[in-house]
């Protein structure tokens, strides 16, 4: 039996190798295509690993019209959209996680039914009301819109963080005779600080890489996010120069899989539900 | 912790302790734990409101207007009753691009389900140093923004010097040299198809995993005692017991697939875009969005809405029953 069982785990283990080099293979591609220069990039044989790197690919890249117009826009909308969310969520969770109330359920079905609103049946509402209030070309107005999809989400993960503390220390805090609310700014907030900063992140990863409403929302391309600079890199032209397009992309992709690395492990993979796929 | 480490609570219970106990305290305290859950929801329920529902109020009433650039700027539309709705349901494009999104949603859902079950399951096979290898590749694969995903494919598959080519007539598949996959529709969306498959099975092979871990050894054991074959087992019980999980990860990849956008929107290219190869959202951003005409957009969106609610019933039922527990 033994030699056999050994023998299967092998097969397996050829299996997952296998699965491994064809899965990660596109990052890979991306990462060394950055790297390669031009006349290994063009030729017709593909080289698998350059012996003579470039960085003139990223040179390039940060020195096209409007990359660091859109990755200073991109950090603006993320990080206003993220502070914002983050407060405003964090009470709602707190409401949800340890206050029963009348309209709790209607509460609940108003954040998740949200999170299953398709994104491209709302460009024309959203174009609409925006315009007539000016918020169209106006980073503000992604903002908002941002937020919309942010909060349900952040409300979700952060009542999951909520419900993960021990009640015997909140209780602790009622006994010095603070108020219920007191006792959470000081004695939950350092204990769900490490929920905040993953929800943060997840949040700073959808904000970073939205696209349609950016697409739609900012016109002028001073105004535009970096997701949206990067799809315009190709452009119509055949002859993409596709080592800068590589080097672009690894520059977007890097923050955002560092992020994503970090805080893999400490979110709940159910709770994340909607918040990662785009 | 105790309650004598906390800054100023001895102060506090000093306090308290002078407080006379009654069962009822002050009336106004009551009113305000009363009121606190609402106070506490109220900045994101007037975010919603303002910034969604408002918006979703005025779709309803552009789905009945007639409303292009000139109403944008004038700032109202006029009513034209049905006529958006009937103009959209008498366009043979809208049925097409319906059933085109449906069997494009079914065959997405069955590969992303299908291969990341299959992942799943060999993850629970593999030595744990391949199990680490292969968790890194689908972290990375799942971490890739979208954008960027779709640049990466397009340089891939590029006819003149694209490794997938290379790679196939290497392989002795056939002769791909200068083959052009975007250059049928049927292509197209398979290319799609590729990309996300690619990016969806992440989040299933991590959900199925930890649900496997849940699976009682001892029965799968005794499954196997009794003569049990593996596929037995997995039918007989390891299913039932995932089947919450497969019913959310479901009904939540049909949503997603089903409003897909800027995959296909960026692969096939803006140029290439046509009737014989639009999927719902994209048909939706030209119909209303790239031709002004919003109200006919509107009609569209209210369509797409009402498919879609009717196709996440099921995961919104599941996950308020989930959502309904306070500590």
């Amino acid at each position: 039996m033994r030699p056999r069982r050994g023998r299967t785990r092998f097969v397996w283990d050829a299996v997952g190798i296998a699965l491994f080099l064809v899965i990660a293979f596109p990052v890979y591609w991306m990462i060394a295509s950055a790297f390669k220069p031009d006349e290994e990039l063009n030729g017709a044989t593909p080289t698998w690993f350059s012996m003579h790197p470039t960085l003139s690919h990223f040179r390039d890249a940060i020195n096209r019209p409007f990359f660091w117009d859109g990755v200073k826009n991109s950090l603006v909308v993320v990080s206003v959209t993220v502070a914002l969310s983050m407060v405003l969520a964090f009470l709602a969770a707190i409401a949800l996680a340890k206050f029963r109330f009348t309209g709790r359920k209607a509460f609940i079905i108003l954040i998740i039914g949200i999170q299953m609103l398709p994104q491209a049946g709302l460009i024309i509402p959203l174009y609409v009301v925006l315009a007539r209030y000016h918020q169209v070309n106006a980073l503000s107005g992604v903002i908002v819109t941002y937020m919309t999809f942010v909060l349900p989400f952040s409300v979700w993960v952060l009542r999951g963080f909520l419900l993960g503390i021990p009640k015997d220390l909140e209780e602790a805090a009622m006994v010095d005779g603070s108020s219920r609310l007191g006792s959470f700014m000081r004695i939950l907030l350092p204990l769900v600080a490490p929920g905040l900063v993953a929800t943060s992140i997840f949040a700073f990863i959808t904000t970073w890489n939205e696209y349609i409403f950016a697409r739609v929302l900012l016109n002028d391309q001073s105004k535009q996010t970096a997701t949206v600079w990067l799809s315009y890199f190709t452009g119509t032209s055949r002859n993409t120069d596709w080592g800068g397009l590589m080097a672009g992309s690894t520059l977007i992709a890097v923050p955002v899989i560092i992020f994503f690395l970090i805080v893999q492990r400490k979110i709940g993979f159910g709770l994340t539900a909607g918040a990662v796929r785009g | 912790m105790t309650s004598s480490e906390i800054p100023g609570g001895t102060a506090f219970a000093a306090e308290a302790a002078l407080r006379p106990r009654r069962r009822r305290p002050f009336t106004f305290a009551r009113l305000l734990r009363g009121a606190a859950p609402y106070l506490l929801i109220a900045p994101v329920v007037l975010t919603i409101a303002a910034i969604l529902g408002y918006p979703l109020y005025h779709l309803a009433r552009l789905s009945f207007q007639k409303y292009g650039l000139f109403e944008l700027i004038a700032h109202h539309g006029t009513s034209v009753g049905w006529a958006n709705y009937s103009s959209v349901l008498h366009d043979h494009v809208f049925w097409h691009v319906l059933l085109r999104t449906l069997v494009f949603t079914v065959a997405n859902v069955a590969l992303a389900m299908g291969i990341g079950t299959l992942l799943a399951l060999l993850l629970t096979k593999v030595s744990s140093f391949v199990r680490v290898l292969l968790t890194a590749a689908l972290v990375l694969a799942w971490a890739m923004p979208p954008v960027v995903a779709v640049q990466v494919w397009i340089w891939m598959t590029n006819p003149e010097n694209g490794v997938l080519n290379y790679v196939l007539t290497k392989l002795h598949v056939g002769d791909y040299s200068q083959h052009d996959w975007l250059g049928s529709s049927f292509s197209q969306l398979s290319v799609t198809t590729s990309l996300m498959v690619w990016g969806a099975i992440p989040f299933i092979v991590v959900t199925v995993y930890a649900g496997l871990s849940q699976v009682p050894h001892e029965l799968v054991e005794a499954a196997e005692i009794d003569g049990a074959r593996a596929w037995r087992v997995f039918r007989d019980v390891t299913v039932p017991i995932l089947k919450p999980i497969f019913l959310i990860l479901t009904s939540l990849s049909i949503i997603w697939d089903f409003g897909v956008f800027t995959q296909p929107y960026l692969l096939i290219g803006q140029a290439s875009i046509n009737t014989s190869n639009e999927l719902m959202g994209i048909y939706l951003f030209e119909e209303g969005y790239l031709k002004t005409d919003f109200g006919r957009g509107a009609a569209i969106s209210i369509l797409m809405l009402l498919i879609v609610a009717i196709l996440s019933i099921v995961y919104v039922r599941k996950m308020v029953k989930t959502g309904d527990e306070t500590a």
